[in-house]
């Protein structure tokens, strides 16, 4: 799946990015050919990543998520016609930097999990192979130094009697386990960012709150930074610090979680928010953002969540630039200091998780 | 098993005392997916099922419309046995009875545009004529928020979400009368997910569907079911209004669940009172003795070991099985 050196690059990459950050994503765009002509995916897209912190990435489905972080470790389909701006990683480009200066990073230093825990395994190799095989690819510490290793990171990640485990095969575990595995596999050779997409989505509440809690707690002990990908708000409320809304591939917002969720500055995060059934009435009608994302055919000029926007005026159809909101808050809406939206606290107040809050 | 959810119309389904079991790989032992589980779906409703992954709610739905055979017990739809019907007549009520399943990559051809998709199952049925057909099938696809522009993509230039779209379009062309759901809203990112409950609530209300919803998300399943059953390792362990069942749960099971739920909330409101149940269901394969749930469950007493919790409705339409749930202080709240 490894994808070229980017085949065309339109911009000349924007300015370098916070000092302080682990990673600093500017411009990026990602283009792909499709029968329609050139897709262009994404666009524009801004963000820092600290050393050692939680960033959840949020938007609807196909807003850009899963290519952003795909992008990150040059992952992406063959199909893809170009990828535009920067992605500095530690005094490297990721997006322009040589296959075999990727090949260092990826696995070693920037690590990727996935939804689905059993494609990302070998069907055909134990647990422990698979997991010592990435240690021995990139380190060379010899095999049982490998296997001990690999015994202490399936233990860190609860995994009971790992001497046993280690030895068994994927088909063996639970999806739970597998997971765990995964993040095993991930963490073995200490990353300093771990790319995590949808990890939680297969798997059940009971499971999914172990995980969240094992990822928090792996993050803070081992200062290794999180860019977890997710759909789930609740997700992202219970394992993250920062949390970067998309919209039709672009970022619109970029506060903590909890600025996010109490004020959102952006009428599409506030609308999110909204359309939560642990925030609405029950069986009542959900309130969702009417219309649709637009397709990149029909993409307005300007705001993208135009269309859709409750707040919409004349300007709004001006090209809209991530502004900066003051206290490390960025929002893509040049009406984000005139409105004032509601977030999860006022919607709560009516909702059947009312009850469940005030109980404790 | 006394019978749960007793009413006076003819309920749309009624499950009694059924068992599916199955060979494991090896053949050496058999796993009882569904182990004795006793219910009605009332003409209308909508029948919530939730539970770990492995405890058994794909297995009951896809018996349910008998794309599994039971190994014990009875499986009524309308009071009749489908299985006793004709041939021809089983395969064109089968046609009432549908079901939408977890994994939308599974689920569609990778070689079939996303249009055709979507007419499958319409052409295999004969319905119409070709100019109807599409009519359907692209007003399936607006109502699903898909634009028309994809029909004419395959499934792999779709995201995940939009794939799930494709899937429940799909079986809503055929317009059936019952709809299993397992864990259809489960890859759709949030605003759509709104639509798509709001959706299947208005094809209740004008098409009369009733649903049986299997999910594992809580705030889905309390939104739109009017009943949730509560599944683990193969049983029920509660059934309930969804009031009752999600406000004032009286099995330790559920009432875990509930707290394991991430909730949208700035950490101000967020309580650290969570119960992070220890481990995963045990293999049915071995289940535990007496009540299942005895090896994760904080309350759990020598009893709890020797006898199977009785199936009790300990309010009125609210069934559990839990020795201690009706000693008053047990729940945690
Ligand atoms: N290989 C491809 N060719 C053409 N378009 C693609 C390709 N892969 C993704 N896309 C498009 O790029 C956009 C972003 O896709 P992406 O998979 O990143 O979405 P996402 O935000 O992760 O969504 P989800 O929440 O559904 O996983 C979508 O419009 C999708 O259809
Ligand atoms: N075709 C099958 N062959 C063998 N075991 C199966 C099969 N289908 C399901 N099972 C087993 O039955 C149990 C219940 O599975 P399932 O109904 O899919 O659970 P759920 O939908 O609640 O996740 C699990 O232990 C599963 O492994
Ligand atoms: S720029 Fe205008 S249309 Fe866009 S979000 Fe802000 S108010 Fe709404
Ligand atoms: S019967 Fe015993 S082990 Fe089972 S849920 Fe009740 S208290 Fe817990
Ligand atoms: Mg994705
Ligand atoms: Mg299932």
């Amino acid at each position: 799946m490894e994808t070229a050196h980017p085949a065309e690059r339109i911009s000349g990459a924007a300015a370098a990015g916070s000092r302080h950050a682990l990673m600093s994503v500017r411009g990026l765009g990602i283009r792909f050919k499709t029968a329609q002509g050139i897709w262009q995916a994404t666009r524009k897209i801004d963000f820092d990543i600290a050393p050692g912190e939680r960033v959840g990435i949020v938007g609807e489905s196909g807003c850009g998520k899963t290519i952003t972080g795909l992008s990150i470790l040059r992952l992406l389909p063959n199909n893809l016609s170009g990828l535009d701006g920067s992605i500095m990683f530690d005094g490297v480009d990721l997006a322009s930097c040589s296959t075999r200066t990727m090949r260092g990073i990826r696995g070693r230093r920037i690590a990727m999990i996935f939804q689905e825990p059993m494609s990302a395994l070998d069907p055909v190799f134990t647990v422990g192979h698979q997991i010592a095989e990435t240690l021995r690819v990139h380190t060379n510490v010899s095999k049982d130094e490998a296997r001990a290793q690999t015994i202490d990171m399936l233990r860190r990640v609860g995994i009971a009697s790992p001497e046993r485990r280690i030895d068994e095969y994927p088909h063996q575990l639970s999806g739970g386990m597998r997971q765990r595995v995964m993040i095993a596999a991930a963490l073995i050779c200490g990353p300093q960012l771990l790319i995590a997409d949808e990890p939680t989505t297969a798997l059940d509440v009971t499971v999914q709150a172990q995980i969240l809690d094992l990822l928090r707690n792996l993050s803070e002990t081992s200062k290794t930074a999180l860019m977890l990908i997710t759909h789930d708000l609740g997700v992202v409320a219970e394992t993250c610090t920062r949390m970067i809304t998309m919209y039709a591939g672009e970022v619109i917002e970029d506060a903590t979680v909890d600025a996010a969720l109490v004020r959102p500055l952006h009428p599409y995060t506030s609308g999110l928010l909204r359309s939560l059934p642990h925030l609405s009435p029950r069986l009542g009608r959900l309130p969702s953002i009417p219309g649709r994302v637009p397709s990149i055919a029909e993409m307005p000029d300007g705001c993208r969540f135009r269309a859709r926007c409750p707040h919409a005026i004349a300007g709004c159809e001006a090209e809209q630039e991530l502004l900066d909101a003051g206290e490390g808050r960025k929002v893509r809406c040049w009406r984000f200091r005139e409105l004032d939206l509601p977030g999860a606290l006022q919607h709560a107040a009516s909702a059947p998780i009312a009850g469940r809050v005030v109980r404790q | 098993m006394p019978m749960a959810g007793d009413s006076k119309a003819e309920p749309i389904v009624s499950v009694r005392d059924l068992e599916v079991g199955f060979q494991t790989m090896d053949r050496r032992a058999t796993v009882k997916a569904v182990d004795g589980v006793s219910f009605d779906v009332r003409r209308g409703e909508t029948f919530g099922i939730i539970g770990e992954s492995g405890s058994g709610k794909t297995t009951i739905g896809r018996a349910l419309v008998f794309l599994l055979k039971p190994t014990a017990g009875t499986i009524l739809h309308n009071g009749v046995d489908p299985q006793a019907l004709p041939r021809k007549q089983f395969q064109s009520h089968r046609r009432d009875y549908q079901i939408i399943f977890q994994d939308p990559n599974a689920a569609l051809n990778p070689r079939m545009t996303i249009i055709s998709s979507v007419l499958e199952p319409l052409e295999l049925a004969g319905a119409g004529t070709k100019a109807e057909r599409l009519a359907r099938a692209q007003d399936a696809m607006e109502r699903v928020g898909l634009p028309q522009e994809l029909g004419e993509r395959y499934p792999h230039q779709l995201s995940g979400g939009q794939k799930q779209r494709v899937i429940i379009a799909r079986a809503l062309t055929l317009r059936p009368k019952l709809i299993v759901c397992d864990e259809v809203v489960a890859a759709l990112d949030m605003s759509i997910r709104g639509d798509v409950l709001n959706l299947f609530a208005e094809l209740q209300r004008d098409l009369g569907l009733t649903y049986v919803f299997i999910t594992h998300d809580l705030s889905v399943v309390s939104h739109i079911s009017d009943r949730i059953a509560v599944m683990y390792l193969g049983r029920f362990v509660e059934l309930g209004p969804t009031e009752s069942v999600s406000g004032r749960p009286l099995h330790p099971y559920t009432q875990a669940l509930l707290s394991a739920e991430p909730l949208p909330l700035p950490s101000t409101m967020r309580s650290d009172r969570r119960i992070i149940l220890q481990g995963e269901m045990p293999s049915p394969i071995d289940p535990p003795s007496g009540c299942r749930f005895r090896t994760r469950c904080q309350y759990a007493q020598s009893v709890c070991a020797e006898q199977t919790p009785a199936w009790r409705e300990l309010e009125p339409d609210h069934w559990v099985a839990c020795h201690f749930a009706d000693r008053p202080n047990f729940s945690p709240s």
